[in-house]
């Protein structure tokens, strides 16, 4: 500190100062084994708890009357259910990205939020597998439609279609997150066990936890594993909304028939993803008094991640402009018109100032470090992602080739229902999760401690 | 120390608490120099120092794994391959009935899942999960295992093991506990 130099950039410790090994298994795993809870979490999971029921209304309507109740019809035949589902599984691919990912690139900042970032994951999955289901109007045909078993009738799926690599691909991920999720909540289930003093308790964490002991021979092959896992993630997840995006680039409809598509969606889920870990993780840090384990440091870094894959949603929005001009075909040139200065104009520029404008405040570090500021820019990402599908599904669609066969699209009450419904549902999965099971990983965090570290050079 | 006196030589091990991950590591080099072999450690947390210095390494999950993947691929090959040209032909747009590169997403995302089947079912069975007792769990201050102490075991099965020498064997190894272990 004598040298005058220029003030240099010394980034938020990754855990604050201070922690034990006993500290740090206390403070996360108190927040489940305890009979308190902040009132706050009661009166989220109570408003979360009635939307679910609304979208359990929604659905018995739906499965009742048929998928008339909704707003799709010739030529938007495509409408909430898609845009519901990308949105959803594009939330997901944070949080293995965050797991998976970062693990492999050696990313110290991973291990506190990858938990719940993983728990969010599961739970996006599931709201998003519900609309594929649920728009097939009759999901205990879908079956049938969807899996490829011997079924009575010799009938088979056709695997030529991306709408089932779409289904291998969803399905995959949902059961390799959840195992994922489950092998990295065993050493923690042990803990909770042990440190339980009610026996009901006691024995519902001990059998979760298949007796884990934290045997070295166990935790050589665990990590073993742990790492083959994410290895096995990496191309995993981002193969899924490759194929995602595939339903649309596979079909030659103007605006979706575009090499772009992979990238760009990957992309776009990540940005998504990680605007919904954001959105999760700066009010779980306040009400659960997390700030020691969630620093400033990963806020940060999670928002110069959703900046830069912000900046490449943004490269794929020109590309699609520019691609609508070069191509030369009259169809992509009017449909990226269309999307820009047609009926649909307002959701366009709405999306551009969500998605492209708003994260710009990213650049500045004094944005990145304020709660309220990150809270503010992710809220309107998550929106603006939802606008993006939206846009890409309903305009391409609603002007089709003939002029006469144009035509509008509007979600009916039973599309904002069922949509907001799933939001009711994740919010109710995601905070019971939370209060059950430890929401920041015990065991990788004990290897942040101090305590930690074999020998003194490896301090920094 | 828990007074196991009324079984003779009826017991599992010792059982050495240690404070600190270097002791314990240190512990556990200097147990495995002086023969044992039947030992293992139990921490809060993976130190690979740990599985290093009582000898254990053991790399069957990657064939696991990588056989896991390998049939994953196949079944989807096969499965599509045999769907498409046996059990459901169906001519589209004029392609071959093998058209293999729309088979490729399929075969990707099921050698995966497999694989990663394959790989935490392998974990758990190598390391023979779920066991819901184990005589570790018998000595009380063991809870602290999945909390904040690291210990060593030695099982009185190792040929070296005896119940006097080696408790002051591991008593002079920084071990801030020796506890004997029923079995």
């Amino acid at each position: 500190m004598i040298n005058p130099k220029p003030a240099t950039y010394e980034p938020a410790p990754l855990i604050e100062p201070g922690h034990t090994f006993g500290s740090i298994t206390d403070k996360i795993g108190g927040v489940v084994l305890t009979t308190k809870q902040p009132l706050s979490w009661i009166i989220v999971v109570s408003i979360g708890f009635m939307i679910m029921g609304m979208l359990g209304m929604a659905v018995t309507w739906l499965l009742l009357k048929g998928t008339g109740i909704w707003g799709v019809n010739i030529p938007v035949g495509w409408g909430f259910a898609i845009i519901n589902f990308v949105w959803w599984i594009g939330i997901g691919h944070a949080g293995t990205l965050i797991s998976a990912i970062l693990l492999l690139l050696k990313q110290g900042w991973r291990t506190s939020i990858n938990r719940f970032a993983e728990g969010m994951t599961i739970f996006a999955v599931m709201c998003a597998g519900l609309f594929p289901l649920i728009h097939t109007g009759r999901p205990w045909l879908a079956a049938y439609w969807l899996f490829p078993y011997p079924n009575s009738m010799s009938i088979w799926p056709q695997f030529r279609s991306p709408l089932i690599w779409d289904v291998f691909a969803v399905s995959t991920y949902f059961t390799v997150s959840l195992l994922f999720w489950y092998v990295g909540l065993i050493p923690d289930l042990a803990t909770l066990r042990d440190k339980a003093k009610l026996k009901p308790v006691k024995v519902a964490y001990g059998m979760l936890a298949l007796g884990w002991r934290g045997s070295a021979r166990h935790w050589q092959r665990y990590e073993h594993i742990y790492l083959l896992l994410a290895g096995l993630s990496t191309p995993l997840v981002l193969s899924v909304h490759t194929v995602v995006s595939f339903d649309f680039s596979i079909g030659i409809i103007p605006g979706w028939h575009a090499t772009i598509f992979p990238p760009y969606f990957v992309a776009g889920a990540i940005y998504a993803g990680f605007a919904m870990v954001l959105t999760l993780a700066i009010p779980l840090r306040k009400v659960y008094g997390m700030e020691d384990f969630i620093t400033m440091r990963h806020l940060e870094n999670m928002g110069k991640v959703t900046l830069l894959t912000g900046m490449i949603v943004g490269y794929g929005y020109i590309s699609e402009a520019f691609f609508g001009w070069y191509s030369a075909n009259k169809y992509e040139g009017f449909m990226i018109l269309n999307r820009m200065f047609g009926p649909y104009w307002y959701m366009y520029w709405t999306l551009i100032f969500c998605n492209i404008i708003t994260p710009q405040a990213l650049w500045f570090r004094k944005v990145r470090t304020t709660p309220m500021g990150l809270f503010a820019v992710a809220m309107i990402v998550n929106v603006g992602m939802w606008l993006e599908r939206f846009v890409i599904v309903v305009t391409s669609l609603h002007r089709d080739f003939l002029p006469s066969s144009w035509g509008m699209y509007y979600g009916t009450v039973w599309d904002w229902m069922t949509f907001i419904g799933t939001i009711g549902m994740f919010v109710t999965f995601f905070f019971l999760f939370v209060r059950f099971l430890p929401m920041i990983s015990i065991f990788e965090m004990r290897t942040m401690a101090p305590a930690a570290k074999m020998k003194e050079s490896e301090g920094h | 120390m828990s007074t196991t006196q009324a079984v003779p030589a009826g017991i599992y091990g010792l059982l050495a608490e240690f404070e600190d991950p270097r002791t314990l590591v240190q512990a556990a080099k200097r147990t495995y120099a002086a023969g044992y072999r039947r030992i293992d450690t139990f921490s809060p947390y993976p130190i690979e120092a740990a599985w290093e210095a009582i000898g254990h390494h053991d790399s069957r999950l990657s064939f696991i794994v990588l056989a896991g993947g390998l049939v994953g691929l196949a079944t989807g090959a096969a499965l599509q391959w045999w769907v498409h040209t046996i059990a459901y032909p169906l001519n589209i747009a004029g392609k071959p009935l093998n058209s293999w590169p729309m088979f490729v997403p399929v075969c990707f995302e099921l050698t995966i899942l497999f694989a990663a089947l394959s790989a935490v079912i392998g974990m758990i069975v190598l390391n023979g999960l779920p066991q819901p007792y184990h005589p570790a769990f018998n000595v009380d201050r063991f809870e602290r295992a999945s909390r904040d102490r690291f210990f060593l075991l030695v099982e009185s099965e190792d040929p070296k093991f005896d119940r006097a020498h080696t408790a002051e064997f591991l008593r002079g190894l920084n071990a801030s506990e020796v506890s004997e272990v029923e079995p």
